[in-house]
């Protein structure tokens, strides 16, 4: 970013909820059921339907507000935002415009500078999914209505953020607090978390505010960033060289790495919002937030200094281990059976999570049990098999599933602290090796290591490597007097 | 002519034989189709209603307990959901529409035990004071049939008013049930916004709209308005506010001594007898107002003053509803796709204009336009404080009195074609009407006279917000002693 200038940037984040049944009806609310059977006369918008509340979509609305720092208005009010789509089958979308549940809240997001910035949020609301058309088939266009009436929170921010980092991080930590809160599976590839955002840019020190844009239709954190970045440098150079930047939604095309203005939608709706006359007030009490406060999980930042605290991770290691829920709850599984928390956090971050990453998995499903993990860790702190071995019995846990001292048992690794097997394993390397063992005894000590794994594989790796060590030491000592 | 007054005694005559359901559902079928020239049904379910007739006369003879409406012949108009059933609004829009489940007051009368003998001509999606507006053509006043019926439920008054059924369930969002009660002579009862659920209702207004039946008599509306209200979990502005006994509540009313236990003192507004009020109406209204005297109650004089903003009112407020409550017709999933649309734009704008009448296109201009940037505030907003200060008046004047007495409307039934070029003058019709909607109080028209032309005249009662009961005793009263 030429070095003269600041964006501003504003997102736009909405959430679908992971609530059994849509927002308005008791339609199932689950992805990728076959087109339009998620479907009754209430979010088909048939003539004379209502809408009833989903009572779990506000208390979730409301933990996402607790969760950012939000003031819970106590009443809050549904309103009609009007426009014609063939996915919209009432001919309006119900949203909240003017009372929306949650508002005025906050999160603090760190920055790669090691800084810790603080980042509003405008307002908290709910409103109801729109279904999809799909425009690419040998019909001109089919809709799916399935998404129809999927409660979503949209999450609005102040335009806080100065840069495409800010909004990253703002963005990631949005997902983590969604998924902590297991109200939003926070997945933008399948568009259960979508983001678009305000962008303009301006002269540092300049305290008005520049034309904006929207862009639209990132559907990655990769094309968050790329986008914002894209943007921010088109409206810098056309500044930069006398022109003006006009107020549009852009498009953002990941083929292509572009954004392009947004056409056949015509600019600046007139949404002709009004209050939604066939829902009541919604009225969030004192008590109802109290009691939904207290499903409040423990949040990623509170979690992640307790890491660092009661099991003396480093931030680092606190910082990955608490970035997801789930990865979270894995970790403290584990502590539960070992005592050796640095091991542990040192196992799930190299060897668990590179398997969960190539194999695209879930912690969730993962094959080791936590509790598995634990016992691993466990028989090489107690000397059972030395962690070279642990190496080889991890494929085994992973590919069978079983217990790892079933596997030791089954494999015959169990170690060997035995002194007297390991000297008599020595002693007959030393015997059949007589040129490094001169080779040695004449200064070239770099022939240790060769005859450790002499030793090691003579014991088929079941001998313990710290004793090997030492008897190999002392005995090829003993020779030189 | 039917023998037998009222629902209570019906019952009672085909339990002991002397009358026969089934022939009973056939004399209202052949009424049905004598009139046919009035145009008062849409569509009419002879053979379900034979079955049903079977079926519950049985029921009724045999020990089994039975429905509180069984044998009860309703009507209904063609704005309410009745599964597997067109469901038409009178518009072309929805001409092959067919309902996929029942609205729940339809249920809530099947599960009583009443036959549903078809469903009734409207005004196109309940919008128009004449009946004129429906897309199957205008219904004729039974009285008169040169004459308008009244609307916008103006098949459902004529329906009762030319024995095609015992009752019928009508709308009203400004008057649409008791306007043209009182243009048919017919008992028409609006009850409390809120009182009965609005579910399987098509909505026109959504504030405003309310379900409530057209009788003969007091008593069947209080049964049927006692089956049909209640807290609906598919209607969230439904009232969760006890239903009260309302058919026994009429006992109350000692009628052999023409005593009334705890009088209920009657406000008459000076608003509702100025200019333009018809002078026989004026005089039969203050003949039952001198009788009431008469009999000992409390009437005296109160002021309602911000009634001369009501039609303003409602017609921004209702329209702006409309217009939204009205898009979904877009010809995209179910209803009349105009077959001249070859994209998107043209799908709307061609079915659209195809498909909906020219009373219901000016309405959703206009609620369109009240809704739009830089009009809001002028025309819905302030229109909504309006609404409020018209609710305050009657929360002082029920401080005051327990009823409102006025005339249903300022004329008697006009000839067809008389108004419908002039929507102003057509709107002013409900001008007696539409408070109370706007208030979300109940309203019921009793017909008390015939003008020298020989047609209809009603009366209009109003009570406050779940007051029904002082209502309809009051209604019992005058039908019992004073008509």
């Amino acid at each position: 970013m030429n070095s003269k200038y600041e964006a501003v940037i504003g997102l736009e984040v909405h959430a679908q909820l992971l609530t059994e049944t849509k927002l308005f009806c008791g339609c199932s609310t689950k992805f990728g059921n076959p087109p339009n059977t998620n479907v009754c006369p209430i979010c088909l918008g048939h003539p004379g339907v209502l809408p009833v509340l989903n009572k779990k979509a506000v208390e979730y609305a409301v933990l996402m507000g607790l969760a950012t720092n939000c003031r819970i208005n106590e009443k809050s009010v549904f309103a009609r935002k009007n426009y014609f789509y063939p996915d919209l089958p009432k001919g309006y979308q119900i949203s909240q415009y003017d009372l929306p549940v949650c508002e005025a809240g906050h999160i603090d997001v760190d920055l790669s500078d090691g800084s810790t910035k603080r980042l509003g949020i405008t307002r908290i609301h709910l409103e109801e999914d729109a279904g999809k058309s799909i425009h690419d088939q040998a019909f001109e266009t089919l809709v799916d209505v399935n998404r129809c009436g999927v409660p979503l929170i949209e999450i609005v921010s102040e335009p806080d953020m100065r840069s495409a980092e800010e909004a990253y991080q703002y963005l990631s930590k949005i997902k983590q607090i969604v998924q902590y809160l297991s109200i939003c599976d926070g997945n933008m590839e399948e568009g259960s978390l979508r983001c678009d955002a305000n962008i303009s840019v301006r002269l540092k020190g300049e305290t008005k505010l520049g034309t904006k844009t929207e862009i639209k239709n990132m559907n990655s954190f990769k094309n968050v960033e790329k986008a914002l970045n894209y943007e921010i440098e088109r409206q810098i150079e056309l500044i930069e060289d006398g022109g003006k930047v006009i107020q549009e939604t852009l498009l953002w095309n990941a083929d292509l790495n572009i954004a392009s203005p947004m056409r056949g939608k015509e600019e600046a709706h007139d949404y002709r919002y009004f209050p939604e006359p066939d829902l009541m007030p919604v009225i969030v009490s004192n008590d109802w937030v109290k009691e939904i406060s207290e499903n409040l999980p423990e949040l990623p930042e509170a979690r992640k200094q307790r890491f660092t605290s009661e099991y003396k991770l480093p931030t680092y290691d606190a910082d990955i281990l608490t970035s997801s829920r789930d990865l979270a709850d894995y970790y403290e599984e584990v502590a539960k059976v070992t005592a050796d928390y640095k091991s542990a956090s040192n196992w799930i971050m190299g060897d668990i999570l590179k398997v969960v990453n190539e194999t695209k998995t879930s912690i969730k499903d993962f094959s080791i049990k936590p509790v598995q993990l634990g016992k691993l860790i466990n028989l090489i702190n107690n000397n059972t098999i030395s962690g070279k071995i642990a190496k080889d019995v991890f494929p085994f846990m992973l590919k069978e599933g079983k217990d790892p001292e079933v596997i030791v048992k089954e494999k015959n690794l169990v170690q060997i602290t035995d002194s007297s097997a390991i000297e008599s394993a020595i002693q007959k390397i030393l015997n059949n090796n007589p040129n490094e063992v001169e080779q040695y005894l004449s200064g070239k000590e770099k022939v240790f290591g060769f005859l450790v794994g002499q030793v090691m594989r003579e014991t088929k790796g079941k001998a313990n490597p710290k004793a090997v060590n030492d008897i190999l030491k002392e005995s090829l000592e003993a020779k030189r007097k | 002519m039917l023998n037998y007054k009222n629902h209570q005694e019906k019952l009672e005559k085909i339990k002991s034989g002397e009358i026969s359901l089934s022939e009973n559902v056939k004399h209202f079928l052949k009424n049905i189709e004598a009139n046919k020239k009035l145009n008062a049904f849409n569509f009419v379910f002879s053979e379900d209603a034979l079955k049903d007739a079977e079926l519950i006369e049985t029921k009724i003879k045999s020990s089994s307990s039975c429905g509180k409406l069984a044998g009860m012949v309703i009507a209904i108009k063609d704005v309410l959901a009745l599964k597997d059933k067109p469901l038409t609004c009178s518009s072309k829009i929805l001409k092959d529409f067919v309902s996929l489940y029942n609205a729940t007051a339809i249920n809530k009368l099947k599960e009583q035990d009443a036959i549903i003998i078809g469903k009734t001509s409207c005004d196109e999606f309940a919008m128009g004071s004449s009946n004129e507006n429906s897309a199957f053509g205008p219904v004729l006043n039974p009285v008169d049939p040169s004459r308008v019926p009244g609307g916008s439920s103006g098949g459902s008054a004529v329906a009762v008013a030319s024995e095609c059924c015992d009752a019928a369930l009508g709308t009203d969002t400004g008057g649409s049930i008791r306007q043209p009660a009182a243009f048919c002579g017919v008992f028409g009862l609006k009850p409390t916004y809120g009182r009965v659920s609005r579910f399987g209702l098509t909505a026109f207004a959504s504030s405003f709209d309310s379900i409530g039946p057209f009788t003969n008599n007091v008593e069947d509306a209080s049964l049927i308005l006692e089956v049909i209200s209640g807290k609906d979990c598919l209607d969230s502005t439904s009232a969760d506010i006890p239903v009260p006994d309302f058919q026994k509540l009429l006992d109350d009313v000692n009628l052999a001594s023409g005593d009334y236990n705890g009088k209920p003192r009657i406000g008459i507004p000076k608003e509702y007898f100025g200019q333009g009020l018809n002078p026989e109406i004026r005089e039969s209204i203050e003949n039952l107002i001198g009788k009431l005297k008469t009999s000992g109650f409390e009437v005296k004089e109160i002021s309602l003053p911000h009634t001369e903003y009501s039609i303003a009112t409602y017609y921004i407020l209702t329209t702006a509803e409309a217009s939204s409550n009205l898009a979904r017709y877009d010809g995209a999933r179910y209803g009349y796709r105009s077959s001249e649309s070859h994209n998107l734009k043209q799908m709307y704008t061609l079915s659209r204009s195809e498909g909906f009448g020219k009373e219901v296109k000016r309405r959703i201009m206009l609620g369109t336009y009240v809704l739009s940037a830089g009009y809001y505030d002028a025309y819905y907003k302030k229109a909504q404080k309006v609404r409020r200060l018209l609710k305050n008046d009657f929360d002082n004047a029920f401080s005051e009195v327990d009823l409102i007495l006025t005339p249903t409307t300022p004329s008697t039934a006009f000839k067809i074609g008389e108004k419908s070029s002039d929507p102003l003058e057509m709107y002013l019709n409900d001008i007696y009407t539409t408070s109370a909607n706007l208030a979300g109080i109940p309203g019921i028209n009793i017909p008390i006279a015939t003008s020298s032309e020989g047609l209809p005249i009603g009366l209009q009662l109003m009570a406050n917000q779940f007051n029904e009961t002082a209502l309809l005793k009051m209604s019992y009263y005058i039908q019992k002693n004073l008509l």
